[in-house]
Formats: structure tokens, sequence, C-alpha cells
């Protein structure tokens, strides 16, 4: 099956400003495409194009095989399109709300299903100037299904919710995966990347600085997993001759980077044969943001090459 | 265009607007505070006759004789004749308690007889609104009847028949077009100036342009919306005129073309004036600069022929004078003659700024 988005060789420059500087990328359709970058970083920019909202300056770009900017009509019958912090008309109602978009799209959606759908369906009568921000998202997503989109655009969905509203839209998102609609995601909480998206693209200064699953992102950039005790220094001294892996001491903590899991079990036993006191361990891995905050530190630095070419 | 969209944003506009107690205050009760006010200030005028000083250079023609009576019947003048200097006319009514004056030109009769256009020359002091807006309504109505009789081709010689009285009118028939054009111009311009810039501001066109509906479709939803509030509001203002004051106009369907034309050519020019502007304060300024001299010089407030002949000019570029001067010709003077040529003029331009509106009014950035 062909991919719902495409884009090659994009760049969208405002004067001098490259805003997004020669991206490419591809999304399956059906996955969830999460797209992470600190705030300036081109994400909003790549949406706006992507929906037909913004004009490309170069590069080609396809949504379910179209040119967003010259077929914009047909492709918004096709999407749905939720907005960073979405704004309705004041006095209007959810209920309202949902029956105007089926009236402009011309589909017929049962307003109470889609408003239950969003878990908004308690405010279905209530004016808009009267939701909270979370309520609002809400029923931002509730429009954006109204066509029964193929593709659904969530611009930073959950930022400012608080973290039971931002659970509920997660849910939505899953359920949106699960009637095989594809989700094109940006937000920079990385955690919600991680854990709803298939596929991650790291964006930073307009250009692509990393791209695969979650996991193959932390395991490309993360650092190894850590094997910690709280244990005085001679456990480090100890251990540094036996083990042969790197080892380290900080504020009364041993640390073991190990190679591979089974060198954990190793190097327990090496620990407990010592004799050496020692109490507390745990493992730590990175998470996407560890990898995150430290892929767009070292570009920030210089010391990272980007991996769309120059 | 899909009129099942226009529907539905038409059904969006009105929950709105229904639903916000300050548009409401402002469209339905204001009208009425207006005519009320209006009504109120120059209502004295009707109680006592304005003493106009005349001098009949036209030495008792009965042409002339005719008009001064029919000024003196229509009992809001009272006509003194008067054998002054014309070349100190001006001055020697400096001295009067009521400074208005006419000079009845020489061969007057004459004019009127071979269809020859004559000037009356009307003296006015600026500084009494009140007995100088009485007077050249006299006038402008009595002059109105003898014009109509000849454009007829009524004989010269049935002046002396006819009753003029009833043709003539007061400050308030005069406010009632020009009330209903003040609020047929300021409704839709401020609130869609306001909307123009807000919703771009707010992300809401941005969300409208994600849906099938058109900009096309979307303004004419709203000049939709604006010719209904448009119908309610005049209704209000004749009924109050009317009902209050006694006004004295005609409620024909030839007042309805203006009805429709009037909310065409200002949501339009609202929605243009809001989407050249880059923010929603500069857009609020085009929006005064546009709107306030319209405001007041297009004969909403106090007729045009009152005004200085160069702002009589100006008053003339106004599309709003058209659109006033239209209703006053159905609803005063039954001229549907001109009100056909005002029709038009309004009818052409709110085509060219509706075309314009929709061509700059952008869903999209670049």
């Amino acid at each position: 099956m062909a991919d719902a988005i495409e884009v090659e060789h994009l760049v969208k420059r405002y004067g001098e400003l490259a805003a997004v500087n020669d991206i490419a990328f591809s999304v399956r359709p059906g996955t969830v495409f999460s797209f992470l970058g600190p705030n300036g970083a081109g994400k909003t920019t790549t949406t706006e194009i992507l929906e037909g909202l913004r004009r490309t300056t170069s590069g080609t770009v396809r949504v379910l095989g179209r040119d967003p900017w010259t077929e914009t009509y047909d492709l918004h019958l096709e999407i749905g399109v939720i907005p960073q912090d979405f704004r309705f008309f004041e006095k209007i109602t959810p209920r309202e709300a949902v029956e105007y978009y089926a009236r402009l799209f011309g589909t017929s959606p049962d307003p109470e299903k889609l408003l239950q759908q969003v878990q908004l369906a308690n405010k279905a009568g209530a004016r808009f100037e009267t939701l909270s921000g979370g309520q609002k998202q809400k029923l931002g997503l509730a429009l954006a299904l109204t066509n029964d989109p193929k593709v659904c655009f969530l611009d930073e969905p959950t930022t400012g919710l608080d973290p039971t509203a931002r659970r509920a839209i997660w849910e939505v998102i899953r359920t949106l995966k699960a009637e095989g609609r594809t989700v094109f995601l940006t937000t920079h909480y990385l955690e919600e990347a991680e854990l709803l998206a298939d596929q991650v693209a790291i964006i930073h200064h307009g250009r692509i600085i990393a791209e695969g699953t979650p996991q193959e992102i932390i395991a490309r950039y993360g650092r190894p997993e850590h094997l910690r005790f709280r244990a005085s220094p001679a456990l480090a001294d100890y251990l540094r001759p036996k083990v042969g892996l790197p080892v380290t001491v900080s504020d009364g903590r041993v640390d073991v980077e190990l190679h591979e899991k089974r060198d954990a079990l190793r190097v327990l036993s090496i620990v407990e044969a010592s004799g050496i006191p020692w109490e507390g361990f745990s493992t730590a891995q990175d998470n996407l943001e560890d990898v995150f905050v430290r892929l767009v530190g070292q570009m920030d630095e210089g010391t990272l090459k980007s991996e769309s070419p120059a | 265009m899909r009129p099942a969209r226009i529907f539905a944003d038409f059904k969006i506009v009105v929950r709105s607007y229904l639903r916000n107690p300050v548009a409401l205050f402002f469209s339905l009760i204001f009208p009425i505070i207006l005519i009320a006010l209006f009504g109120l200030i120059f209502s004295a005028v009707g109680n006592s006759p304005v003493s106009v000083q005349v001098l009949n250079l036209d030495h008792n023609s009965p042409a002339s004789v005719e008009f001064l009576s029919a000024l003196n019947n229509t009992s809001v003048v009272k006509v003194q004749l008067v054998n002054w200097n014309a070349s100190n006319f001006a001055a020697e009514l400096g001295q009067n308690d009521d400074p208005v004056g006419i000079i009845l030109p020489n061969g007057f009769n004459a004019s009127l007889a071979a269809h020859r256009p004559v000037n009356l020359t009307v003296f006015v002091d600026p500084a009494d609104a009140a007995s100088s807006g009485t007077v050249v309504g006299a006038v402008q109505g009595v002059a109105n009847a003898f014009n109509l009789r000849l454009a007829g081709g009524t004989p010269v010689v049935g002046f002396t028949q006819q009753n003029v009285g009833s043709q003539v009118f007061t400050y308030i028939d005069y406010l009632i077009p020009g009330l209903i054009g003040f609020s047929i111009l300021t409704s839709p311009m401020f609130s869609m100036v306001d909307v123009a810039a807000g919703y771009r501001k707010d992300g809401i066109f941005r969300e409208l342009s994600l849906t099938p509906l058109t900009r096309a479709e979307w303004l004419t939803s709203h000049i939709l919306w604006y010719m209904s509030l448009t119908f309610v509001t005049a209704g209000i203002m004749i009924a109050a005129g009317m009902e209050l004051f006694g006004a004295h106009v005609d409620v024909t369907l030839g007042l309805v073309p203006f009805l429709f034309v009037g909310p065409l050519l200002f949501v339009s020019l609202g929605m243009l004036a809001g989407s050249v502007a880059k923010t929603p304060e500069s857009a609020a300024l085009i929006g005064n600069i546009i709107t306030f001299p319209m405001m007041f010089l297009s004969g909403t407030f106090f007729q045009v022929s009152m005004f200085p002949p160069a702002l009589q000019g100006f008053a003339r570029i106004l599309p709003l004078y058209y659109v006033i001067d239209g209703m006053n010709q159905v609803m005063l003077f039954s001229n549907s003659a001109r009100a056909l040529t005002d029709f038009v003029v309004v009818f052409l331009t709110a085509i060219v700024i509706f075309v314009l509106a929709i061509r700059f009014f952008k869903w999209r950035d670049e």
C-alpha cells in the first residue's frame, strides 16, 4: 500500500530563515507517526504544509497521494485536523458544533456517539466559552472526526492539559489507530510519543536529527543500561578488574555500564561474593526524553551531525 | 456555493448573535433609543412654527405666491415677507430671532412655466440646527411637490389646486430613513471588522479552512444574517417613529431592495477593511476611518441638503448617501425613478466590494 504521507526534500523559508530545511520522511497507513522537536524546530510549519495551510518553498509533499496546496479541497474531505489550542465560536455548544461540521462535510455522524468517543458527552449542551482547556481540545478532536478521516493530524493536542485529560486524549488516539486511521502527532511530550507512536522523527532547527521506532532511537542514541548500587568506593575498586565493564563512582553510588542483559547477573554475583556491604540496587535506561534532550543538546553544541543531507 | 453549507453557517451566526446580550441590545434597543433621542431633541420644532423672512423678487407672481402659501401651510414655518435689499439680506437676517430666510428669485414664475431649473436661496444659521432643519425640510418638501407635478406634466396653472400640506416632511420623517441607514452601516461594519481580524487571530478561519466551507459561502451567510437583522431593526425604527412621534413615511415594497443591498455592501466592506489590516488594532482603525465620515455625512442625522456645497459633494462619493437617499425617495417622495438610480449605484458598488472582500480575505497564509 502507498504511504499515507510522503515528504521529500521539503524546504520552507520565511525570508532568510529556513524554518524547514530539506527534510524527508514517510508515514505508513494505519500507523501513529510522532513528530518531535523543541519549540520553533519546524514542527508546526511542517504540519501546516501537510494540511494544505501553507505553501512549500521547494520539495515534494503528498498526503493520501495528493498535493496539499493544490488539491486542498479534496484533501480536506479525507483528513481531520486538531490544531494547537483549538478555538471555536464562544456561544456554540459541542453538539451544535458537531452538527455544523457534519453539515459542512455532508456527513451524518451521530453527535452523541462522537462526543462519547472523545469523552465529552457530559458537556454536549454547554457553550464553548464555558469549557475547560481539555474539553475544548476534545471538541477539536470530535470535529476532526466528523468526516471520518483517513489521516488525523494532531498538533500538540495535550499541551497544557492536566494528566487526566491527557490520558483521555491518548485513549482516543489509540482508538483512532485501532480503527485503521493514520495519525500524525506532533508533541513535545516525549512520554506521549514513546507510548503512542509506531514511528518517531525528531526535528531540530528545521532538520530531522533522528528517525525510527522509539526503541530504535533509544538503542541507537541512548546510553547503555546501567546497574547501580549504594556502596563505598571500595566496591568499585573491587569490581573494576573483575567485571571488565566501565565502573564509575559518584555521590556514594557505584555505577556499572552493562553491555548485555546477562551482564547484570554476572555483576550481581561478583558483588555478592565481594563481602563488601551494599544496598539498594537499581537498573536505569535512557528513555526517549533522555535521548531527545541529549541529541538536541549535542546538536546545539555542534557535536552531532544531522541525518539529513547537508 | 452550496445552500446547505450557507444555511449551516447561518445557523451558527444566528445562534452566536442571539446568545450575546450586548449584541442584541445594540441591534434591537439601540435603534429605538436613537429614534427617541433625536425625536425628542427636535420635537420642539414641531410645536411652534419657525419664522422665515422671505424676499420675493418675483413680485408676487402667481407661482411665487403659491409656493409661499404652500410653505405657510406646512405649519412648521411661518412666512414673513420683507422688503430688504437683496445684497443686505444676510446682514438683516442676522438681527432676527429666527435667523432663517429665503430669497425667491426674479423669473421664478417664468422658469416654472418653461420647466427651466430655478434656484431659491435659503439662508440658514448652522448654529441653529433645529430651525435650519425645519426650514430646509419644508422648502425641500414644497419644492419636491412642485417638481413632481412638473415632471408629471401637469399644467403649471394647476398649481393652485394642489394641497401641499401632506407632502411636507418634518425632521422625524427624514430621521427614519437616516437612522435605518445608520444601522445598515454601523452594525455590520463594526462587527465584521472585528470578526475578520479576531477570527484570523484566534485561528477560527484556519479551522474553517479545513472544512469544505468556502469564503464566499461564509461571507454570504453573514450577509444573510445582517439582511434579516436590518429588516427587524428597520421595522422597529419605523414603528417607533410612527408611534412615538407621528412620523409620516410610506412603508412600501420599494424599501426592500435597499434593505437587501445595504447589508450586502457593508458586510463586504467591513470584511474587506478587516482583511487588509494586519492586526485587530489596525483593522479597527481602518474600520473607523471608513465608518465615521459616512455615519455623519450621508444624511443619517442631518439632511445632506443642509450641508455646505463642498460637503455635499463629498457626501455624494459615500455609498451610504445613496442608500439613504434611495430610502428617502421611496419612503417620503415616492420618486421611484431616482430610487432606482440610487439602488443601481449601491448594487454595483456592493458587487465590486463583495468581490474585493473575497479576494483579500484569506483562509490560509502563504
